[in-house]
């Protein structure tokens, strides 16, 4: 009657085994923290005594997966930034008007002479015609100036949409359009972000997507939400500079008007470059993921005008000799001139995977931010607090554990022991699972264990009052602890169940800390009901098993 | 010995003033909605948009001398509070200082934190910001409707769960007392003027899922003991599920509240409020799932149709055992 296969049992001990040893490092914290930092800078940065010395302090073999500590915890700046996508609108325009004004010009015997109305919406232009009897032919070739929109959702759209009334034609672009391009502005808005804080190299930063327009950004351990936003600030300096040397020595002597810089993908790599660009990224126009003759993955660019001639002349005249494209002061490739290259574009190629070109794009194109970011939401959380958190939170779970161990032995004896073996295994689950999938403890997260704590006994009490019933109705131990799990269950199921489906709601609906609650309320139901079905079962069975009891007190 | 919280063997009869329970409740729901229609809520920056300072000095707090002191700025609206907590020290005093929502939509900006940081330091040198939150009035309106969106998914979610498990009267019992569970603690909430954020939401929506945790087990029991006494009269057996189940609700609510009143205690102040609306939602869940769930479903009571035996409980997952 009360039997469970030896491959279950193995099962349910290897369960909790997996669960303790993921928990375990979250008990020397900082001690493995130091040591995954400094597993992470050998990485980046190669191997220093002092490095493996402390990569050494936790065994590699070891689980080494931390519980995130959430900004409430950690203390650190939370920022909700919303980027202002029209602002890029006004400069499409602009862009487009010489192309506009040239092909019209063109053909001024039909069309007439023209003038573009000032004032307006800005996202617009308006030309007046001498004649309203160029209108057709005039709209026929502003239409032909049109492009196809490069997304998914506006495929079989324009980019542009022309009006004309009376003598005034109208330029504007198409929604479909807009969408594309707010798309492309806020991912580049959170490429350039992403880089700039990297670059500060805090842990663990978060940098999200929220919505269609909206960047959230949350760095642990910075000191305030201004000295964040000082960091995004900043503009992103791309440079094209000539190679002097290359080498893996990052003291070397420069040699006046040069500077040394890293590679951004190859370690250990240092560039020696002329400190004097020969182009900057500000007169970069376009670039664009491409492939070159051999098919190799590749990015097109293309200069304005003054940055093109600038560029023809220096190529033509170093045909050969390496040339760097930096960016803030690393090289992202060196490529050697193969011809001169006249008219201002160009093509970087590399062992480009095409994912790594269409980076490499982006990051051209985020040269600056291409829009500006008003900042709705800031929180800046002393470190302070956070400890005062942590420690006010580590007290009260202590507590509250102690509490609940002696209640349940006061009112279920032996059982209650069983019970209190599984409530600790299910933190120490809880805390395993979160590690495992690198999930946030936040303030209310640690009321949420708290509460698992009070409700994970729940399930054990609904099997124990069960197992009490079914005694007092006369039936014997093993067939009174069968019954009792068997009929508690469908309680159990579903009054988890219902629970868990909040649980779900609130992590999809919410954000930071109160997200954090979601999980670990999530979770514990998870462990909870994992164990007191389980665990505590197996526990009681192999005590039967041992002692088999003639009656039992529950 | 073992301790117990209900003797064995209990029969109350729980519906013998089923009226009086069910005006109660009813009037105490008027109450906490008249409340929260006269008074309002107090609530946090995270609804309303502006931003709170928490500060930390050595010195005695003098909250006018605060105020006279950020007067100058002329920052509009401004709330002090000063923050008392068992755990901190002699003299360190605590303050919330709240500024409200600025006109142009975004968060108040670093530079008027430092014109107020520096405002505060001339009258209490030293004093630190613990902690500065800022929410600009467009997205607070956001999460208004995503706090709002997110109780009722919750609510009708288990609606249709408890509907597909049981039968539509367990489901509108079970609701109604989730309804009755929130709109009391959004009363209370109200009526002491605590500070209801974010947070808040995160307890409301975990009461909701406690109080239907309990709910959910007494109807359970009155599933099963539908079908083993075919003959007695609806109330009888909602009597005897619950007297049945009241040991185990007695000790799951006690373990609950053992954790939450230490949280309470020790948790240090940031969390309250929230650890507050939990342990409210505790008490008026236990009550809610005997007396306002059970009393509705006797009040529209349950079809039993015996002559197909078996099928009673609604569908094929009623049933389930291990």
């Amino acid at each position: 009657m009360l039997q469970i296969d030896t491959w279950k049992r193995v099962l349910i001990w290897l369960v909790c085994v997996a669960g303790l040893l993921l928990a375990l490092p979250n008990a020397f914290y900082s001690r493995v923290e130091q040591s995954n930092d400094a597993v992470a800078a050998i990485e980046a940065q190669g191997e220093t005594p002092e490095r493996l010395e402390m990569a050494g302090a936790w065994p590699e073999w070891m689980p080494s997966g931390l519980v995130n500590l959430g900004l409430d915890l950690r203390g650190g700046a939370h920022l909700l930034a919303e980027v202002r996508v029209a602002d890029v609108y006004a400069a499409r325009m602009d862009a487009l008007w010489p192309e506009v004004r040239n092909t019209l010009r063109d053909e001024r015997a039909t069309v007439g002479t023209f003038r573009r109305i000032p004032g307006g919406p800005a996202d617009q232009i308006r030309l007046r015609l001498s004649d309203a009897a160029g209108l057709s032919r005039g709209l026929e070739l502003v239409r032909g100036l049109a492009n196809p929109v490069t997304s998914l959702t506006g495929a079989g759209a324009t980019d542009i949409v022309v009006s004309g009334a009376g003598d005034v034609i109208t330029i504007a672009l198409s929604d479909e359009e807009k969408l594309a391009s707010d798309d492309r502005t806020v991912r580049q808005s959170l490429e350039i972000i992403r880089r700039r804080i990297d670059e500060v190299g805090t842990r663990e930063p978060t940098i999200q997507r929220q919505g269609s327009d909206r960047i959230l950004i949350q760095v642990p351990g910075i000191g305030s939400a201004a000295e964040l936003k000082k960091i995004i600030g900043t503009t992103a300096q791309l440079t094209f500079n000539p190679v002097v040397s290359r080498g893996t020595d990052g003291d070397a002597n420069a040699g006046v008007g040069n500077k040394v810089i890293p590679s951004l993908d190859e370690p250990g790599t240092y560039y020696t470059v002329e400190s004097a660009p020969v182009v900057t990224g500000e007169e970069l126009v376009d670039a664009q993921p491409a492939f070159d003759q051999n098919g190799q993955a590749a990015v097109n660019f293309r200069f304005n005008t003054s940055g093109a001639r600038k560029f023809g002349d220096y190529t033509a005249q170093n045909i050969g000799a390496p040339f760097a494209i930096v960016l803030d002061d690393e090289v992202i490739s060196a490529p050697v001139i193969r011809s001169h290259i006249p008219g201002g574009s160009g093509i970087i190629t590399g062992n480009f995977t095409v994912e790594e070109s269409t980076n490499l794009a982006v990051l051209l194109r985020a040269g600056a931010l291409p829009a500006e970011l008003q900042f709705l939401e800031e929180r800046t959380i002393g470190p302070e607090l956070g400890q005062d958190s942590i420690d006010a939170g580590k007290v009260a779970t202590v507590v509250a554990f102690v509490a609940v161990l002696v209640f349940m032995v006061l009112s279920y004896g032996l059982f209650g022991m069983f019970a209190n073996i599984a409530l600790m295994l299910n933190i120490t689950l809880i805390f395993g699972a979160l590690s495992l999938i690198g999930g946030t403890l936040t303030l209310p997260g640690i009321a949420g264990i708290v509460l698992t704590v009070g409700m994970a006994v729940d399930a054990n009490v609904l099997i124990f009052e069960r197992i009490r019933e079914e005694l007092k109705a006369g039936r014997g131990p093993a067939r009174a602890i069968d019954e009792g799990y068997s009929k508690a269950l469908s309680a159990i199921v579903d009054a988890n169940i219902t629970t868990f489906i909040t649980a779900v709601i609130l992590f999809a609906m919410g954000s930071g800390p109160v997200r954090g609650f979601a999980i670990t309320l999530g979770l514990g139901i998870l462990t909870s009901v994992f164990t007191a079905i389980f665990v505590t079962r197996l526990i009681i069975v192999m005590w039967f098993e041992r002692r088999r009891p003639k009656t039992i007190e529950v | 010995m073992r301790l117990k919280l209900v003797p064995e063997g209990t029969s109350f009869d729980f519906f013998k003033r089923w009226k009086l329970w069910l005006g109660i409740s009813a009037l105490m729901v008027v109450v906490g909605f008249a409340s929260f229609a006269l008074q309002g809520l107090n609530y946090g920056i995270d609804f309303r948009g502006g931003t709170t300072v928490r500060t930390e000095a050595t010195q005695d707090l003098d909250i006018a001398t605060y105020r006279d002191a950020i007067a100058p700025l002329e920052l509009g609206d401004i709330t002090i509070t000063e923050v008392f907590d068992p755990s901190f020290d002699e003299d360190q005093h605590v303050a919330m200082i709240r500024i409200e929502a600025q006109a142009d939509g975004e968060a108040l900006s670093s530079q008027v934190i430092a014109e107020v940081q520096a405002a505060l330091d001339a009258v209490a040198p030293g004093i630190k910001f613990i902690s500065v939150e800022s929410v600009g009035p467009k997205v607070s309106g956001e999460l208004v409707q995503t706090a709002i969106l997110a109780v009722a998914l919750a609510i009708g979610a288990v609606l249709v769960y408890i509907w597909l498990r049981f039968e539509w009267q367990f489901a509108l019992g079970a609701v109604a007392a989730l309804v009755h569970d929130v709109i009391l603690t959004i009363g209370v909430f109200s009526e002491l003027q605590i500070k209801f954020d974010l947070a808040i939401i995160a307890a409301l929506l975990t009461i909701v899922g406690y109080s239907l945790n309990d709910t959910v087990v007494v109807f359970d029991r009155v599933r099963e003991n539908l079908r083993r006494y075919k003959q007695k009269p609806l109330a009888e057996v909602l009597n005897i599920s619950i007297n049945e189940t009241l040991s185990r609700t007695m000790m799951t609510s006690v373990t609950t509240l053992l954790a939450l009143i230490s949280l309470y205690i020790l948790g240090g102040d940031v969390i309250r409020g929230f650890v507050f609306a939990m342990i409210w939602g505790v008490v008026v869940g236990t009550y809610s799932s005997i007396f306002v769930a059970s009393t509705i479903l006797l009040w529209l009571g349950v079809k039993r149709d015996w002559s197909k035996p078996d099928n009673t409980a609604g569908n094929q997952f009623a049933n389930i055992d291990a």
